[in-house]
């Protein structure tokens, strides 16, 4: 039972991070709740099928398989966070005046939406094909499933689910003028730490091979593993031993975005406030 | 008028570029590793089996400063999850299947793995 709580807590608590982070993103943009749980019903679905062809997935491209595909749900978030940073970059503004001139009645920023349902689907696919692989393998070993490892698979996901409601909350919490500040950059840090795990699993592949060398090790201040490191590593990419690549990729992301972000950032005119 | 609005762009790049000079502080300290990347040694071939929940060999040896690729087949009923928080790797392994798990060069140290869904069944590299 505590085995279960704790792989299920583990990987609901990563996926739960960002689907705070979106929730408290998409604040106030009408149809966000459809979009988000339709991202976790993705996401859960996504995984069951993951975890099924597990087995013929890791034998692809010569048993690097798992990896690869790890890498490239990984990228495809990437992109998709740029994209809503920068969209956000140029008609967040607009979005925030119309949303306090129009109340609920907002049909604006469903594109930007939809991109961040893919980054929740993709959060939650990930963590979850572990879980169910993790569940049905205890459940075929034991010879069908028992209470114990229902009731502690449920208990870690509901702790899991109290880490994204904590995430929200805290994130309300911020005063609204800094809220899309504070949220552009939680979301950019988050890309560029996505960017950086792809390069990691492409190094445990062989596939990425230069650079490989540990450019330093903090490991003696926050393990990585560790409750607050797991934190950090999902929310901030924090990794006590990055391989040279994987910090230059982590650079290199950071630097795009807020590059996109300024050359398409709305034209500063001066319009009279919306009263 | 597009002269104007290129001159414009390129302003804002460099201006970008000022402002981020920090992140390229943070790379600068990769720079001199750019140069030893050509080191073309050879890599370091390990293996090792999961059955019933034990590693075998549950302790292996690898020179420093070498990549190392490590053979795990899982011969338990079971499906594994080959993990090592040291080294920084994961790798779900199906029952019967071998995996290859690339490892980069490691300082001479002790380094914990463990099959993470039955912790029961741990083992370690050591690098002289």
């Amino acid at each position: 039972m505590l085995a279960a709580l704790v792989i299920v807590f583990r990987e609901v608590f990563e996926a739960g991070l960002i689907i705070g982070i979106v929730m408290a993103v998409t604040t106030g943009v009408a149809g966000r709740a459809a979009w988000i749980s339709g991202g976790v019903t993705a996401g859960v679905l996504g995984a069951c099928v993951v975890a099924v062809f597990t087995s013929g997935l890791s034998q692809l491209f010569g048993g690097t398989g798992q990896e690869v595909f790890n890498a490239g749900i990984l990228g495809f978030a990437v992109l998709m966070l740029t994209w809503h940073n920068v969209w956000m970059s140029r008609h967040g503004r607009e979005l925030m005046a119309e949303l306090r001139a129009a109340g609920e009645a907002v049909v604006a920023g469903s594109k930007s939406l939809l991109a961040l349902a893919i980054v929740v689907a993709v959060a939650v696919l990930r963590e979850g094909s572990e879980v169910v692989l993790f569940l049905f393998g205890v459940a075929a070993a034991q010879g069908g499933g028992s209470w114990a490892l229902v009731a502690g698979g449920f208990a870690g996901l509901l702790l899991g689910s109290l880490v994204c409601l904590l995430t929200y909350l805290g994130l309300l919490s911020i005063p609204s003028r800094y809220l899309f500040g504070v949220t552009s950059a939680l979301i950019a840090l988050l890309a560029a730490g996505m960017a950086a795990q792809a390069i990691a699993f492409l190094e445990q592949a062989n596939i990425v091979t230069a650079l490989d060398q540990t450019v330093w090790d903090t490991s003696w201040i926050l393990r990585d593993s560790s409750f607050l490191g797991r934190a950090l590593h999902t929310l901030i990419g924090y990794v006590d031993q990055p391989t040279a690549m994987q910090v230059v990729v982590y650079a290199l992301t950071l630097s795009v975005i807020a590059m996109l972000m300024k050359l398409f950032a709305a034209p500063q005119t001066h319009r009279p406030r919306a009263a | 008028m597009a002269e104007i609005r290129l001159a414009g762009m390129v302003n804002r790049i460099c201006a970008f570029d000022r402002r981020h000079f920090l992140s390229f502080l943070l790379i600068s300290p990769a720079l001199p590793l750019l140069v030893s990347v050509a080191r073309g040694e050879d890599t370091v071939a390990l293996s090792l089996t999961i059955k019933d929940r034990q590693f075998d060999p549950a302790e292996l040896h690898a020179p420093p400063g070498r990549a190392i690729e490590i053979h795990v087949k899982n011969l338990n009923p079971i499906v594994s999850e080959f993990e090592s928080s040291d080294l920084h790797l994961e790798k779900i392994i199906p029952v019967g299947k071998e995996a290859v798990i690339r490892v980069r060069p490691q300082q001479p140290g002790r380094y914990n793995f463990f099959d993470d869904f039955h912790r029961e069944t741990q083992g370690v590299l050591v690098v002289p």
